[in-house]
């Protein structure tokens, strides 16, 4: 079902003939949840989102963004990977 | 029905390679905080690298996808922005590739215009009084990555901002074409990009109809005296002077004249304002509630372009503090400069006046008559008599960041 919704959003992607402007793997940090974000918030956006918003939301305001993502620009994230996405962000993208 | 190579080719293999690992980053040149503000988060700074987009110069990248690149300062010391130097700021990454201008179609329409038509770039082009305005198109969160405490969001220094000489007709001329009825309230603008996901809210964006018929409001087809770059809206973008950058929509094709508040994510929920804190003349009433507002007119402002922090000056020897003000449309009345931290200020000399929507430069020259650490700071006033802020005003999405720059230099 993933691999499907991935094909879809490639596929949709290629339609609109999107330009990519160079972009680069982001190494993100190495940590439990790294593949769930690099699976979902690549989607639609680079991850280097990630470590320019960093290191100064706790947990609640990656909470609250992750939230967003899925309620207002209808990310189809499930809610258990939700929770390992914020899990992983504030643990190694969080303000210390 | 593209094979996976072609889809391999269009990502960059982004999302496919997921089952590997990410490949190590680059060596990249780390572009210096903005002197005289308070910094950047460290991830933003380490992010933020000088890159080249097709079309562009180097510029500061603050994401790859979507693309939003912020102009480096040195640009700044001039009124107008080159084309190639132009920032970059998309919110959803389904961006066509390059339009073709003879294929593109411009629909003006909506259930409050009486005779709706389309419009051909030739049409756009012939069909209509050409008009010029200069004017700043500036990004509502310019600065956002200097709020203190930060705020989420694209991390901008002071460069989500350019001043362009923009050409093209009035947006007044193609409505009064559509038979704009008594009933319209706001004009719906719809550029050709879009989501990746299906339920991910379209960026498109509404002006009240006062705004529309305003006659420096443009669909603007040229940008200093050029097509428009692709990445700045190709072949024809909405300009809406004295309005932040949300309004100017890019790859503009549909725009219709509707008489109830537009219901979009992008005007009811984002690019708010809390009412009341910000000295501004215009408000977007039909979308007002009790506690916010759509943002509408900058707020006035300045950037000094010439001095870095930590710089050494001579003693009994001028030196000078050169530097831009814009504002919302009012006009720059006065620019006072400070070498003592704000104790004593000298109005600046203005430079050339090109029009109320403009960059203005300045230019004061101080001589330090002593060894030691000095202050230097700009402050800009407008004709409605606006002026900059020396505290943050806070505000959840880290809008109108107008603060006066303070940079420490030493006279030696």
């Amino acid at each position: 079902m993933k691999a499907l919704l991935l094909m879809l959003t490639l596929a949709a992607t290629l339609a609109a003939g999107i330009v990519l402007a160079q972009e680069r793997r982001l190494e993100l940090k190495d940590g439990p949840g790294r593949a769930k974000v690099e699976a979902n918030c690549a989607s639609c956006h680079s991850l280097d989102y990630i470590q320019a918003n960093s290191p100064f939301m706790n947990r609640q305001v990656w909470d609250a963004e992750v939230t967003k993502m899925i309620k207002a620009f209808g990310a189809p994230i499930a809610e258990a990977d939700a929770k390992e996405i914020v899990d992983y962000l504030s643990n190694n993208y969080g303000a210390p | 029905m593209p094979s996976r190579r072609d889809i391999l080719k269009a990502t960059g293999g982004l999302v496919l390679a997921t089952g590997g690992s990410w490949l190590a980053s680059h060596a990249h040149a780390a572009v210096p905080n903005p002197p005289g503000l308070a910094p950047l988060p460290a991830g933003a700074v380490a992010s933020g690298d000088l890159e080249a987009i097709a079309g562009k110069l180097p510029l500061i990248k603050r994401s790859w996808r979507p693309p939003n690149y912020e102009t480096p300062l040195s640009y700044f010391s001039e009124e107008l922005t080159p084309n190639r130097a132009f920032f970059v700021r998309y919110h959803l990454a389904g961006i066509p590739a390059e339009i073709a201008a003879d294929k593109w179609t411009l629909k003006i329409g909506g259930e409050a215009a009486a005779t709706p038509f389309e419009l051909s770039f030739d049409q756009l082009k012939h069909d209509f009084p050409a008009v010029e305005v200069v004017a700043v198109n500036q990004c509502s969160g310019n600065r956002r990555g200097l709020f203190e405490p930060h705020v989420a969001g694209v991390e901008w220094g002071v460069g989500a901002m350019g001043n362009a000489r923009w050409k093209g007709a009035r947006l007044k001329d193609v409505l009064a074409k559509a038979g704009l009825k008594k009933e319209a309230l706001e004009i719906a603008l719809n550029g050709a990009d879009g989501p990746i996901m299906p339920a991910t809210p379209d960026f498109q964006k509404s002006i009240p109809v006062w705004k529309a018929l305003d006659e420096n409001t443009l669909v603007a087809y040229e940008m200093n005296g050029e097509p428009l770059p692709h990445w700045n809206g190709f072949p024809a973008r909405i300009v809406v002077p004295g309005w932040t950058g949300t309004y100017w929509m890019k790859h503009i094709v549909s725009i219709n004249a509707i008489s109830k508040p537009f219901d979009n994510f992008w005007v009811k929920s984002a690019y708010r304002i809390p009412v009341g804190k910000f000295p501004l003349i215009d408000h977007f009433t039909s979308q007002m509630t009790d506690v916010n507002e759509p943002i509408t007119e900058m707020v006035v402002n300045s950037l000094i372009t010439n001095i870095d922090t930590g710089q050494q000056v001579p003693v009994d020897r001028p030196f000078e503090v050169k530097g831009i003000a814009w504002d919302g449309g009012r006009g720059i009345a006065d620019v006072e400069i400070s070498a003592d931290g704000g104790r004593s200020w000298r109005s600046a000399t203005l430079g050339t006046d090109y029009g109320r929507f403009s960059f203005r430069r300045f230019s004061q020259a101080f001589t330090p008559t002593e060894r030691g650490a000095l202050i230097v700071m700009a402050r800009a006033t407008n004709r409605a008599g606006a002026t900059q802020t020396m505290e943050l005003i806070l505000n959840p999405a880290g809008y109108h960041h107008n603060v006066v720059q303070r940079i420490a230099i030493n006279a030696v």
